[in-house]
């Protein structure tokens, strides 16, 4: 078994290497943000949904942590209170 | 009291909801466009997380020299919403960064001393949950420490020349913007105290909780 | 009386200290590490970077300080004379002091080795400015060493104490470092520029202070267990 998965690794490293030393293409300078095509821009409205949409999401998820928190304490509390009743 | 935060709660979601509509119909900023309105959650946000850390250093000053409880639970709830709004900050801030100045990020004075103060926060955190004994006054004395970072935070647009807006945007503010500004400020400021209040429960529970624990064993 | 105290400290520390050369030597080898991981990084082509000096200095005494915290205050705990120092009929703030002058002491010598070897090994002309250079330091270091010691006085009795240390202490010094970065930064410019690099000196003083200040209040709640 360990040696079928070292010669996976080995096949895998030489069959990728020549495609991992290739240069990746791209631009080469710096081009100021308003003179790159329309397609490479973000659109300002998905920024300002996304931050609007982050602050609900974090919001709620810190409420649920409380509550999930507060619900294990309360059941603590009960169970010790039942097993003080019953003594 | 205790009635009241889910109508509270109620209260303050349709508050956030309701004021993207404000935002929308609120002056248009030329300079900057439709990503400048990032400006009513991102600067109110950054507000609450200074006040949220010294909230949390004083409450912590008190208990390292008062050794009260309360104060100790008042500064493990503001320190995790100094954590909360903090990352509010952290996530909106490059959002309008990268429309603004077209990077997500650049270490100048406010930027990095912000990060710092998110930093600390979240270790005080870590230290509260995982330092063991004494996790209570190693964690009251690094948020003391922490909250001397905040005058630097504030007032750091104002001395060096940054990318950063400076601290006269807000109070300077065009009559069209106020409105939903403050609408947006009031919103995020009762969440503040609405998950502060409800924190801040929670700690007393597991107080009560431990208490009964003791109680038991004797 | 306090200096005393902190004095007697400090000898009690160096006299340790100077028998087994133990956190001295093991202190200045880390640094000598760190400095050859950064060149690594921060030396394309043979040249280095420009201004990578002035970060690759304070960074390699930071991390080192680091670990030379942890050290001493591990020797206090592992020979039990922790709780002895602390039932003696001193000032425990004067203890505190004794601890952080031994470290800026420490920290002073690792220096002395580090920084020529920085000037050299980077090609940076650190010591065109001597004097200013060894303020700079200087201002820098007992800034570190206040926190420092504070942290790692508290964290003596905590869990995952060797973990901690860095938690707590990196975000609070990020001033200390960035005006001792920014400072050798200026002095490192050909001719050194003195008015900036004396502005960040009186920074680096005014942290001390402030930071000071705090951990003489905050060593007495904290200590008392």
């Amino acid at each position: 078994m360990c040696r079928r998965l070292l010669i996976a690794c080995w096949a895998f490293l030489l069959l990728a290497a020549p495609a991992l030393a290739q240069r990746p293409t791209g631009q080469s300078e710096f081009v100021p943000v308003n003179d790159l095509p329309p397609t490479e821009q973000i659109p300002a409205a998905a920024l300002l949904v996304a931050g609007y949409a982050f602050i609900w999401v974090a919001v709620a998820f810190y409420l649920w942590t409380i509550w999930r928190r507060l619900n294990r304490v309360e059941a603590d509390m009960r169970s010790l209170s039942q097993k003080t009743a019953r003594r | 009291m205790r009635r009241a935060f889910v109508p509270m709660l109620l209260v303050a979601g349709l508050m956030l909801a309701y004021a993207p509509v404000m935002i929308a119909q609120g002056a248009y900023e030329q300079s900057m466009g439709l990503i400048s309105k990032i400006l009513y959650f991102h600067a109110p946000s950054g507000m609450l997380m200074l006040l949220s850390a010294i909230v949390c250093g004083v409450a912590s000053a008190l208990y390292l020299w008062r050794k009260s409880p309360a104060a100790d639970r008042v500064a493990i709830a503001s320190a995790e919403l100094t954590a909360l709004f903090g990352l509010i900050v952290i996530v909106t801030g490059p959002l309008w960064a990268k429309k603004a100045w077209g990077i997500w990020w650049d270490w100048e004075p406010r930027l990095t001393m912000s990060f710092v103060g998110w930093l600390i926060s979240v270790s005080y955190l870590f230290v509260r949950k995982y330092a063991g004994p004494g996790s209570d006054k190693l964690g009251a004395a690094l948020a003391v420490f922490g909250s001397v970072n905040v005058p630097f935070i504030y007032v750091s647009v104002n001395i060096w020349r940054t990318l950063h807006p400076k601290t006269t945007v807000v109070p300077t503010l065009p009559p069209g913007m106020r409105g939903p500004f403050w609408f947006s400020a009031a919103t995020l400021f009762l969440l503040y105290l609405l998950l502060l209040t409800a924190r801040i429960h929670l700690e007393r529970q597991r107080a009560t909780l431990d208490e009964l624990y003791l109680a038991e064993e004797d | 009386m306090f200096l005393q105290t902190a004095l007697l400290v400090l000898r009690k520390d160096f006299a340790i200290e100077v028998k087994s050369r133990e956190i001295l030597y093991t202190t200045l080898l880390f640094a000598l590490s760190c400095v050859l991981v950064f060149s690594i990084a921060f030396v394309k082509e043979g040249q280095p970077l420009e201004d990578a000096a002035a970060g690759i200095l304070w960074i390699a005494v930071e991390f080192a300080g680091t670990l030379a915290l942890g050290r001493t205050f591990e020797r206090e705990r592992y020979s039990e004379t922790l709780r002895a120092l602390l039932l003696a009929p001193a000032s425990r703030a004067a203890i505190y002091v004794g601890k952080m002058l031994g470290i800026v002491l420490l920290l002073g010598v690792v220096e002395l080795l580090l920084a020529p070897l920085v000037a050299i090994l980077f090609h940076a002309s650190l010591f065109a400015a001597p004097a200013l250079l060894a303020a700079l330091l200087a201002a820098g270091t007992v800034g570190f060493a206040v926190v420092g010691a504070l942290f790692a006085a508290m964290l003596v009795r905590a869990r995952s104490r060797d973990v901690m240390l860095p938690i707590l202490l990196y975000p609070i010094t990020i001033p200390v470092m960035i005006a001792g970065v920014r400072g050798t930064a200026a002095l490192l410019q050909s001719p050194p520029d003195r008015p900036t690099v004396t502005m960040w000196i009186m920074i680096l003083a005014a942290f001390d202070v402030v930071f000071l200040t705090l951990a003489l209040w905050t060593f007495e709640p904290v200590m008392t267990e």
